[in-house]
């Protein structure tokens, strides 16, 4: 279905905390350039598959895994791999808006200026493209000097995206990037992915089912850590093909 | 067992009560016609506003449970395949009452003979309402694929209806306001039969999620 535009191909992929096998033997392909979306019930094992795609599961010092992710057919679990070069064309947005206490401006310019690019001109470029390509700028264009932390919950989150942004990645990553926000900020971050998926390929885990239907063209669902059912959204919430995904997405489950 | 569970029995239960309303239209529309039973044809058509009725009152619940459940799967396929079989099963009842206003007519007339193709078309016509509203409650079986067979027979039966009127009409052509009726009656039947058959493709939507209408699909793969 998605080998065609293949970004990410997971293959037997497994992810264990110390004894604890969180995610067991997934294979997946993730097509460029589409929005796809994990869902599953909590302690299903979709973070940490989320999460597996950049590497953020290193942090954690008791987990392993087995298999192959390949990201453009490169093992990103390969010994030589360069997690830093990874985690920058491969971006993450978190469920609670965690902008840096510093000002907007300082928010979306830290990734660049970490790459080495002093050139004021250069960053203010930057910071003004990632900040209109997140739908921010004109709310903020005239408070860059503020605190990140003085925007509302929709900014924070919309800023947090910008400053992903402005690492130029290849994908981004999110991990319930609404659960914390009201409807029409909701909406906003929602109409957003849509139209970042254009520029860069969109992996999303959420509970909200009809978030994953509204926008995604691709849903995984997961439970106890298996791929349960993979496919085109439109086929998983109208007619999927497993009894456990349609009690689920149903609301029957347990 | 979930509000939403209860809600769905509840919503089958009335698309049923809607197909057995109908089912009895057909019946005593036909019943009305043979038996030379004006006073029944006139029940038929006086009826007919409470299958209105339901038709409205079960659109409205769907869309209540679309908007305030939001379903999914087969939640979804079922709520969207009732919306549709209701409109199918009003028609149905419209055309029991063109059935019963015939009646009225043909009644006032010296009968032209007994009717043989008429009460065979209303017999399996009724069996397949019957068989697909069986399917839609109690859910999926070969059931819908029988109904989608059947309408072959309606089909045949109105055309042999057709012929022998026809050729009586050539015999003597004093009898044509009488057997132009009749001819009208087996297309009520057999306009019965489709819409049956389209309730019964719905349902093999809403068990396998394939729509087959308009398709040449007509038995289980």
């Amino acid at each position: 279905m998605v080998e065609k535009n293949a970004l990410f191909e997971i293959r037997n992929f497994s992810i264990h905390y110390g004894d604890f096998l969180a995610v067991k033997n997934v294979t997946v392909n993730i097509e460029a350039h589409k929005i796809t979306a994990i869902i599953g019930p909590s302690g299903c094992g979709k973070s940490t598959l989320l999460r597996a795609l950049n590497r953020m599961n290193d942090l954690i010092v008791t987990a392993w895994v087995e298999g192959e992710a390949l990201f453009h057919e490169v093992n990103i679990y390969h010994k030589d791999a360069d997690v830093i070069e990874l985690r920058k064309r491969v971006g993450m947005v978190f469920q609670k808006p965690n902008p840096f206490p510093n000002s907007v401006y300082e928010n979306v310019a830290y990734g660049p200026k970490i790459r080495g690019i002093k050139k004021k001109s250069r960053l203010d470029e930057i910071v003004e493209n990632a900040l209109v390509r997140a739908d921010l700028w004109k709310e903020v264009k005239d408070k860059l000097n503020e605190s990140g932390m003085s925007l509302s919950g929709g900014q924070m989150q919309r800023l947090c995206i910008a400053r992903s942004l402005a690492q130029e990645p290849e994908v981004l990553l999110f991990d319930e990037p609404t659960s914390a926000l009201d409807p029409i900020s909701t909406a906003n971050i929602e109409n957003l992915l849509q139209e970042l998926q254009k520029t860069v390929t969109i992996v999303i885990v959420t509970h909200n089912m009809q978030q994953a239907a509204r926008i995604s063209k691709y849903t995984a669902f997961m439970y106890l850590g298996e791929l349960v059912e993979f496919g085109d959204t439109d086929t998983i919430f109208v007619n999927p093909r497993n009894k456990l995904t349609e009690e689920y997405i149903t609301g029957r489950f347990g | 067992m979930t509000i939403f569970d209860d809600e769905l029995i509840a919503l089958k239960e009335k698309v049923l009560k809607l197909g057995l309303m109908v089912e009895t239209a057909i019946r005593d529309s036909v019943n009305a016609l043979v038996e030379r039973d004006s006073e029944l044809a006139r029940e038929v058509i006086k009826r007919d506003h409470l299958v209105n009725a339901l038709d409205v009152s079960i659109d409205e619940e769907c869309v209540r449970l679309i908007a305030l459940r939001q379903p999914m799967a087969r939640d979804l396929r079922l709520i969207t395949t009732a919306m549709k079989i209701t409109t199918d099963l009003e028609r149905m009842g419209d055309l029991a009452v063109n059935i019963a206003e015939r009646a009225l007519e043909l009644n006032e007339e010296p009968q032209l003979k007994p009717f043989e193709n008429i009460p065979k078309m209303a017999a399996i016509t009724q069996s397949m309402v019957r068989d697909a509203l069986d399917a839609f409650v109690a859910g999926c079986s070969r059931l819908p694929y029988e109904v989608i067979k059947k309408d072959d027979e309606v089909d045949n039966l109105n055309v042999r209806n057709f012929n022998e009127l026809l050729s009586l009409m050539l015999q003597d052509p004093k009898i044509i306001p009488l057997a132009v009726k009749r001819t009208y009656i087996a297309k009520y039947l057999e306009r019965i039969a489709d819409h049956a058959t389209n309730i019964a493709e719905m349902i093999i939507y809403m068990c396998k999620g394939k729509m087959i209408r308009h398709t040449e699909i007509t038995d289980e793969p």
